[in-house]
């Protein structure tokens, strides 16, 4: 018994290299070869290394052809109000949610946590939207997000004010502040962990959604999934493999850095919510 | 992962639940309500209403209209979508699709992700190396998983078969292509579920003569139930919304064998079908409704322990 616990000691690092090679290795490794490869070379894309590298001209190319600068300011001006919106609202709404336990309360969050399970009507909100004059604006994008991650906002933020006790916001309220100083002065630096969680998630979600912004924007504005998107299905990179997968390497790189300096930060903020 | 320590078990056994111990000691109301106004909710449900319910109310009244690109008019028509997607075998089809796809996502992911977490639990240098690379599909656009797997599987590269050009089996490929792309997330949260389960108690099984192999299965595998029913519920739902690594790998193929009802929903959609549209919708809708009552009493008892 003892002995099989010292050969699997042994063996562990030898499986975990293997496996990461394998099943990491190999899929990135086809992404950074094929979009390294001229035209012709990346026509039947494989496993091959390039003859010659080309990755600088092939990420120039999409660079411009994939309107990488407009997709990349479009997918902020989307991500960044509706990360803010949702966490500001969301968490004033939690906060009093999570302290005045009424009856009402109790259906409110009930209805406000749905969302999380409950799929978004995608048909249907084009449809509002253009009855509101917001259809392919991108208000009406940030607000269907806003509608859509509201939910895990509430749950996750709701959650954690009811561990924290009381007794700081008491000592605020004796001092005379007002409700909206409390939240700003003493709830919210509380809430920090929480809302690092959140950011995360939602970040990650809106960041590179297709599927929504399909039905809310497509085609009036660009974002990088969309144009990725757009740019594979379309005739002008028709098994142009070489580009697909420069353009794959434009848009993961973002992330992929912000991980890079805060990946333990990241792993923790994602674990952290979900087992209690 | 050294943060992991920040949920378990010591919050629990902590102070008494705040909610009972507030209500106690102050009067609620007039306080309350200057403390904690309720228009704070204000903003986030009027968010989540023009948002998120409205439009779900529009699904169940324009599902049983006529509503269609090619014309202005919007006409009642009753029943008359459901009866023609289910005549002609669209609705159960799709159903069918939806529900075998979200359900091997969710054994499969969760195959990967504890079998991951198993292998690199000890908190080595190269473990934590390993868990950032399980994390990178993670980070990555499904969309482009997608495009990497087309890639990947062509005939040829790594089989000589095409895998994602068959009638029978492709589902199941895809569904594999999915668990790739989320098992890291799932990964961590077992990891973190199996940092939870106290030292002492797997010494006193060993003291008490159980092997290795049964102290894993018979005590450490049923403290694991939370993380176990956040995977299977977040890989079940998430699945049954899936699109973009069906639209990336098959597009729906061969022959609409891999048409989950979202694939389903946008093409249709770009035909300027929209009722039709609308009703896969609904259906999603009540699919994944009647699904979600148990996740939801699962969810709402957890939040009662915290």
């Amino acid at each position: 018994m003892n002995s099989d616990a010292q050969i699997w000691r042994r063996l562990q690092p030898i499986v975990t290299v293997l496996l990461v090679a394998s099943v990491i290795g190999i899929p990135l490794w086809l992404v950074v070869a094929t979009a390294g490869k001229s035209q012709g070379e990346a026509l039947n894309p494989n496993l091959s290394p390039p003859s010659e590298w080309h990755l600088w001209e092939n990420l120039r190319q999409v660079w411009t052809d994939g309107d990488v600068p407009a997709a990349f300011f479009g997918s902020l001006l989307v991500v960044v109000p509706t990360v803010f919106g949702v966490l500001a609202f969301g968490s004033l709404a939690s906060w009093v949610l999570a302290r005045r336990a009424t009856r009402l309360n109790a259906v409110l969050y009930a209805l406000g946590i749905s969302g999380i399970v409950l799929p978004p009507a995608v048909v249907t909100v084009v449809l509002l939207l253009r009855q509101l004059g917001l259809a392919g604006t991108a208000i009406g994008m940030i607000g269907v997000y806003m509608g859509i991650y509201m939910s895990t906002v509430i749950f996750f933020v709701t959650g954690f004010v009811r561990t924290i006790p009381e007794s700081l916001e008491e000592a605020a309220q004796i001092d005379g502040a007002g409700p909206l100083t409390v939240f700003r002065k003493v709830v919210l630096p509380m809430l920090r962990p929480v809302l690092a969680t959140a950011t995360i998630l939602i970040c990650l979600y809106v960041w590179n959604d297709v599927f929504y912004a399909f039905f809310v924007i497509g085609g009036r504005i660009d974002t990088l999934p969309l144009n990725l998107f757009r740019v594979a299905s379309a005739g002008l990179y028709l098994n142009n493999w070489h580009l697909i997968f420069a353009y794959v390497i434009l848009m993961s790189l973002p992330l992929i850095a912000v991980f890079a300096i805060a990946q333990r930060k990241i792993i923790s903020g994602i674990t952290s919510g979900a087992v209690k | 992962m050294s943060t992991v320590e920040t949920t378990p078990a010591l919050d629990r056994s902590g102070p008494p639940t705040p909610s009972v111990a507030r209500t106690g000691r102050r009067p609620a109301g007039r306080i309350n309500r200057q403390t904690h106004p309720m228009w704070f909710l204000g903003p986030a449900l009027a968010i989540l209403l023009v948002f998120f319910f409205l439009p779900t109310l529009f699904n169940f009244i324009y599902a049983f209209t006529d509503w269609s690109g090619f014309k202005a008019e919007i006409n009642p028509v009753g029943f008359a979508n459901f009866e023609d997607l289910a005549s002609n075998g669209t609705l159960w089809r799709a159903l069918r699709i939806t529900v075998v796809y979200a359900v091997l996502v969710a054994i499969f992911q969760n195959l990967f992700g504890f079998a991951l977490a198993v292998l690199l639990e000890r908190d080595t240098r190269l473990n934590r190396i390993a868990r950032v690379f399980f994390l990178i599909p993670v980070l990555m656009s499904a969309l482009a998983v997608g495009y990497i797997f087309q890639a990947l599987l062509k005939p040829g590269n790594l089989f000589t078969y095409a895998w994602l050009g068959d009638t029978t089996w492709t589902i199941v490929v895809v569904a594999v292509i999915h668990a790739w792309k989320w098992m890291g997330l799932s990964m961590l949260i077992y990891l973190a579920g199996l940092k939870t389960i106290p030292e002492d108690i797997i010494e006193a099984a060993r003291i008490d003569g159980a092997s290795r192999w049964r102290t894993f299965w018979r005590i450490r595998s049923p403290l694991l139930a939370p993380a176990v029913t956040f995977n299977v519920a977040t890989a079940l739902l998430g699945s049954m919304n899936g699109f973009d690594i069906v639209q990336a790998t098959t597009g729906g193929g061969p022959a609409r064998t891999t048409e989950i009802l979202n694939i389903f929903i946008y093409r249709t959609f770009g035909q300027g079908l929209f009722a039709q549209a609308t009703t896969m919708s609904l259906v999603l809708f009540l699919l994944v409704a009647l699904m979600a009552f148990p996740v939801i009493y699962v969810l709402r008892r957890r939040e009662a322990v915290l």
